[in-house]
């Protein structure tokens, strides 16, 4: 107990480094440039992959369990844009960004503690919490929402194609499908969840990383850490949010 | 000049480091030597703000660094330059931003300002032209000499460096060692080596504090040190055969 209480003090401790004495703006812009590219732009070819794939089995199962002559085929449409823009596109994606950018936080900032790069910053005063965290915090709040509207589009656009393509569902149903009874709150809740993914799948892994130590074993066992710990929290703050967004 | 003044520290109950005071003087290459796991590196960690003593202060040109508010911190840090052990070289960086950063965190210098100090540390070092390798294609001395550059840019008052020659065959550990000399002369830094190499202490070494079992044991010029009775720094200095001949040349 004393375990987990200690390391949310801790985390919240840094998290108050990280956004005390920040440096100056001119040395945040390339860091932020460069993780946007890091953490957003190549991430979009395994989250349009997914999406892809994710919007296809969505209608095709959909479209298979649908028996009863009673339930109209535009039902297909329906029911993929509400999972792709309600559930998969912010947290499905979320968890397969903890996977990639979670443990490549966690190496990559573990790496430096234990190759005493952290205590380089901060023997030349930089407030190296700031330094490194911040330009990931804000490159992932910054870049997530792109690539959530990003998923919800391939994978509806995925599920047209395949449903039509295997004549599970016609493409005039699957498109009155998706415009049947269209609330744009569905868009934005996905967003706010993604702001708050965001921020738990850069600072958990990066707080793992930064108090790494020893060896590179450790690094190895930090960034496992900052998944895991970052996938519960993902699905903790997933059930939190949807209890106060939707009802 | 840095005084180190009744520092103590403790890691839960083990007490590594017990009232230590030793003074270290500007223009000088003030060493500190010992055993390994004595506390040689604790002591310095401590000195330059990266673990917390549980007693005592460290006096850097007469003020309490461990009580200085944040303003004063960040002042004493640009005239502080560390060599770490391992370089810590910044791994996404080229050889020239490296050397660079300091100088891009401090000053209003314009590129090609910070690039003409850059390329002026670098000649200093040695290492003309290689301003766009990166650390992994480094040699180890390369990875020193890289890292001596980057901490004279801001031209230290006080020079810290953490075991300056392991990992390194003797002829670089020489280029390094008479580096560190040359630059705290030049610049009438304080300078305050960390190592267990003797042939470096015989080199370079000016002021020489030995620590055995968390204590400072002794502390004298190179030329006391040989002479000394004190056993445990005659174990340490003189523990290789080596050694031990030339100690016997010295009696005859």
């Amino acid at each position: 107990m004393t375990g987990i209480l200690g390391n949310f003090g801790r985390y919240f401790l840094l998290m108050r480094r990280v956004f005390s004495r920040a440096e100056k703006k001119k040395i945040y812009r390339p860091l932020i440039t460069d993780e946007m590219i890091k953490i957003g732009v190549q991430s979009v070819g395994i989250v349009a992959l997914l999406s892809f794939f994710m919007g296809a089995v969505v209608t095709l199962q959909t479209a298979a369990n649908i028996e009863s002559g009673w339930i109209p085929k535009w039902t297909v449409g329906y029911t993929t844009r509400q999972t792709m823009i309600y559930e998969f596109s912010s947290t499905i994606v979320a968890l397969v960004l903890a996977g990639k950018v979670g443990s490549n936080i966690a190496s990559e900032i573990g790496t430096m503690r234990i190759s005493e790069q952290i205590d380089a910053l901060d023997i030349m005063g930089v407030n190296s919490a700031s330094y490194l965290i911040l330009p990931k915090l804000i490159a992932s709040t910054v870049m997530f929402p792109f690539l959530v509207l990003m998923a919800m589009s391939v994978g509806i656009c995925s599920g047209a194609l395949v449903g039509t393509m295997t004549k599970a569902v016609s493409l005039n149903d699957f498109i009155y499908g998706i415009q049947y009874d269209f609330d744009s709150y569905g868009i934005i809740y996905s967003l706010i969840k993604t702001i708050f993914f965001a921020f738990i799948l850069s600072t958990i892994p990066a707080y793992h990383g930064y108090y790494a130590s020893g060896g590179a074993l450790e690094v190895g066992k930090s960034s496992t850490k900052g998944v895991v710990y970052s996938m519960v929290a993902v699905m903790v703050a997933n059930y939190l949010l949807t209890q106060i967004l939707l009802l | 000049m840095i005084q180190v003044q009744n520092i103590s520290k403790a890691f839960k109950d083990v007490q590594v480091l017990t009232d230590i005071n030793i003074d270290f003087f500007p223009g000088k290459v003030n060493f500190i030597i010992g055993r390994s796991g004595q506390g040689k590196s604790v002591l310095l960690k401590c000195m330059v703000g990266l673990l917390e003593p549980n007693a005592g202060s460290v006096l850097y040109d007469g003020v309490d660094f461990l009580n200085m508010n944040e303003d004063q911190h960040k002042a004493i840090r640009q005239e502080v330059g560390m060599l770490f052990q391992g370089a810590a070289l910044f791994d996404s960086m080229t050889l020239e931003e490296n050397v660079m950063f300091p100088l891009t965190m401090y000053s209003n210098l314009s590129f090609e300002e910070k690039l003409v100090r850059v390329n002026e540390c670098l000649e200093r070092v040695n290492l003309v032209g290689k301003n766009k390798l990166y650390p992994a294609e480094l040699s180890g001395g390369m990875k020193k000499r890289t890292g001596i550059a980057r901490a004279i840019i801001m031209n230290p008052k006080f020079l810290f460096v953490d075991e300056p020659n392991s990992g390194l065959d003797p002829e670089t550990s020489i280029v390094i060692d008479n580096l560190i000399r040359s630059i705290t002369y030049d610049l009438g830094s304080t300078t305050i080596v960390v190592s267990h190499d003797m042939n470096s202490v015989m080199e370079i070494g000016d002021n020489i504090n030995f620590i055995s079992g968390g204590k400072l044991e002794w502390k004298g010029d190179k030329h006391e040190l040989l002479k000394s009775n004190n056993t445990a720094l005659n174990n340490f200095v003189f523990a290789s055969e080596f050694m031990q001949e030339i100690k016997e040349n010295l009696k005859r």
